[in-house]
């Protein structure tokens, strides 16, 4: 289970940029579900992600996982607990290193790496399986460097890497954001067979009310670092996209001046 | 050239192919552009050369420069990681403060070691053999027992960073966002590589004092430049994803520079001195920097004149 209790993050404190990302946020995840999260720009949705896997660090309150206090945990010491994949296709692998070796950082997640070889035969042969299941040909493609991939296929990729080890919570930043409507459904595809298959704890941030309501268990709102809904099983399962814009008009008591928002 | 001249160029520039594998490491690896070299060379040479003049042994006093090689690479990846300082400007603060240690260290400017034992001199037994085949005795020596330390580095550096420890060290330097979620502590490698680094350098600072028979504070001058030049000859030349094909090109890079820079001074008609060894130096960095952005400039000059 993953327990945000009053958490509060702010950026730039005391200069005129000063930024209250999170004000209290307080949020549980029960283990086995699946959370997709939207929130208009700067409503602290990549900063949960962050005070989650440990690159952002809260001023106050705590983070658990797992009963564990992780709050003042760096982000490597977290990796055994939580995987991420990152909006930015180039961001989540290393596009100097090859695919296979893409992989052998993603297996060795969580525990202590020494001397012994990063591949070897067996090892191969659990990317390949791996990679097989994404239909794309790469595990015929193990050797090629993660550059000649496009931004599609490093998706698919990084989406395996976080789920090759074991975790506590899978976070999801937006990762279908910058690939086209057809690849990105291919993706997110993936991420629903993934995580239903392994039966993970997830976190989906997604600027998509549609993915949102389509994705998931569970659909959680953030305006201005705080949850301002927090839905899921029957009275989730009949929201269309229209209802959740008035829900949210509703619970802030505001109208809707946000593009970003209706984007659906 | 003569045989002589051209065992000096090989011997040379065995010994900067370990600070070349050194500076990929700290260049190339983790991305950490680093000119302690410039102080961890005559570090080594310096701590060595001492030591043998002591009565030290010399297999241990090199072990020991080598150690305080990896001390001058840890105080630099302090400075960056511990203090946010900018690599470039940690490595130069680690650089100038050498200067003044090495000189602590010899308690003079140099230290000659004629006469004295040296690593080289374990394997004097290998001479009648050499001798035998007609070869200069020293000379060939200690080409030899460089090329066989080269050789030993260079396999023992691929193998490690194709170790799982090896390959986290890669990611830190090529994506420490992604290295960090993966669970690599970026500042532990970052350590590690330095470290590393600077022994390899300091290695070839105690080797470079063992065969010219002497240790100066100057000697470090321009590591930084001879040993990039090497890792960028090495990589025109040889262009591979196989780690260790890429550290075998920086020791191909190292030996070929130093064969070019002794040609180059050798050629009468040239009417260059070795002076002019910095300028010669700077030429050939320069045209190895440009090769790979002007790929095959006599092929565009043919499609002009058809």
């Amino acid at each position: 289970m993953i327990a945000v209790q009053d958490v509060h993050v702010t950026f730039g404190r005391g200069t005129p940029l000063e930024n209250r990302a999170l004000r209290g946020l307080d949020l549980t995840i029960p283990v086995g579900e699946f959370v997709t999260v939207i929130g208009s720009n700067g409503a602290g949705k990549s900063t949960l992600l962050n005070v989650l896997s440990g690159d952002a660090s809260p001023e106050r309150g705590r983070v658990e996982i797992d009963g564990i206090d992780v709050t003042r945990w760096p982000c490597p010491k977290r990796a055994g607990l939580v995987a991420r994949v990152f909006q930015d296709p180039m961001a989540g692998t290393c596009e100097a290193l090859s695919i296979e070796e893409n992989m052998a950082l993603a297996y060795a997640r969580g525990r202590s790496r020494g001397l012994a070889p990063s591949i070897d035969g067996p090892r191969r042969g659990v990317f390949r399986e791996k990679l097989a299941v994404l239909g794309l040909g790469l595990e015929n493609r193990l050797g090629d460097s993660m550059g000649l991939l496009s931004g599609g296929q490093r998706q698919a990729v990084s989406l395996l890497m976080a789920t090759l080890t074991g975790m506590k919570i899978l976070l999801l930043d937006e990762h279908t954001a910058a690939l086209d409507p057809r690849t990105a459904d291919f993706v997110l595809q993936l991420t629903r067979k993934i995580v239903e298959d392994q039966k993970l704890t997830a976190l989906m941030v997604t600027h998509s009310m549609r993915h949102a309501l389509d994705y998931g268990t569970r659909t959680v709102m953030l305006h201005e670092g705080q949850v301002a809904f927090d839905v899921a099983g029957d009275q989730r399962r009949g929201l269309e996209v229209p209802d959740l814009l008035k829900l949210f008009s509703k619970v802030r008591g505001g109208q809707l001046d946000d593009d970003s928002l209706l984007l659906g | 050239m003569s045989l002589f001249a051209f065992l000096g160029a090989i011997e040379i520039g065995l010994i900067y192919a370990l600070v070349a594998l050194g500076v990929f490491l700290s260049f190339r690896v983790l991305n950490f552009p680093d000119l302690t070299v410039d102080g961890s060379f005559p570090l080594g040479a310096a701590t060595s050369a001492t030591l043998i003049v002591a009565g030290v042994d010399p297999v241990l006093a090199t072990l020991v420069g080598v150690a305080a090689g990896a001390v001058a690479g840890l105080i630099t990846a302090w400075l960056n990681v511990r203090f946010g300082i900018l690599h470039l400007l940690a490595s130069i603060l680690t650089m100038i403060s050498l200067f003044s240690i090495n000189l602590r260290i010899m308690g003079k400017p140099n230290v000659a070691l004629i006469n004295q034992d040296t690593v080289i001199n374990l394997f004097t037994w290998l001479t009648p053999t050499i001798e035998s085949l007609g070869l200069p005795a020293r000379a060939t020596l200690k080409v030899m027992v460089l090329a066989v330390i080269v050789l030993v580095v260079t396999l023992l550096l691929g193998r490690f960073l194709t170790s799982e420890f090896g390959l986290a060290m890669r990611a830190t330097g090529a994506n420490s966002r992604m290295a960090r979620a993966q669970g690599i502590s970026t500042k532990l490698h970052i350590y590690v590589g330095m470290a590393l680094s600077n022994a390899l350098v300091a290695l070839a600072g105690a080797l470079f004092a063992q065969t010219a028979g002497f240790a100066d504070v100057t000697v470090g001058t321009g590591t930084i430049v001879v040993g990039l030049a090497a890792v960028i000859l090495g990589e025109t030349m040889i262009r591979t994803r196989r780690i260790v094909v890429m550290l075998a090109a920086c020791v191909l890079g190292a030996v070929i520079y130093r064969i070019v820079i002794a040609l180059a001074l050798n050629t009468s008609w040239l009417g260059l001195q070795s002076s002019d060894l910095n300028l010669v130096t700077a030429l050939l960095v320069g045209i190895a920097l440009m090769l790979p952005g002007m790929r095959n400039p006599l092929k565009s000059l043919f499609r002009r004149s058809a």
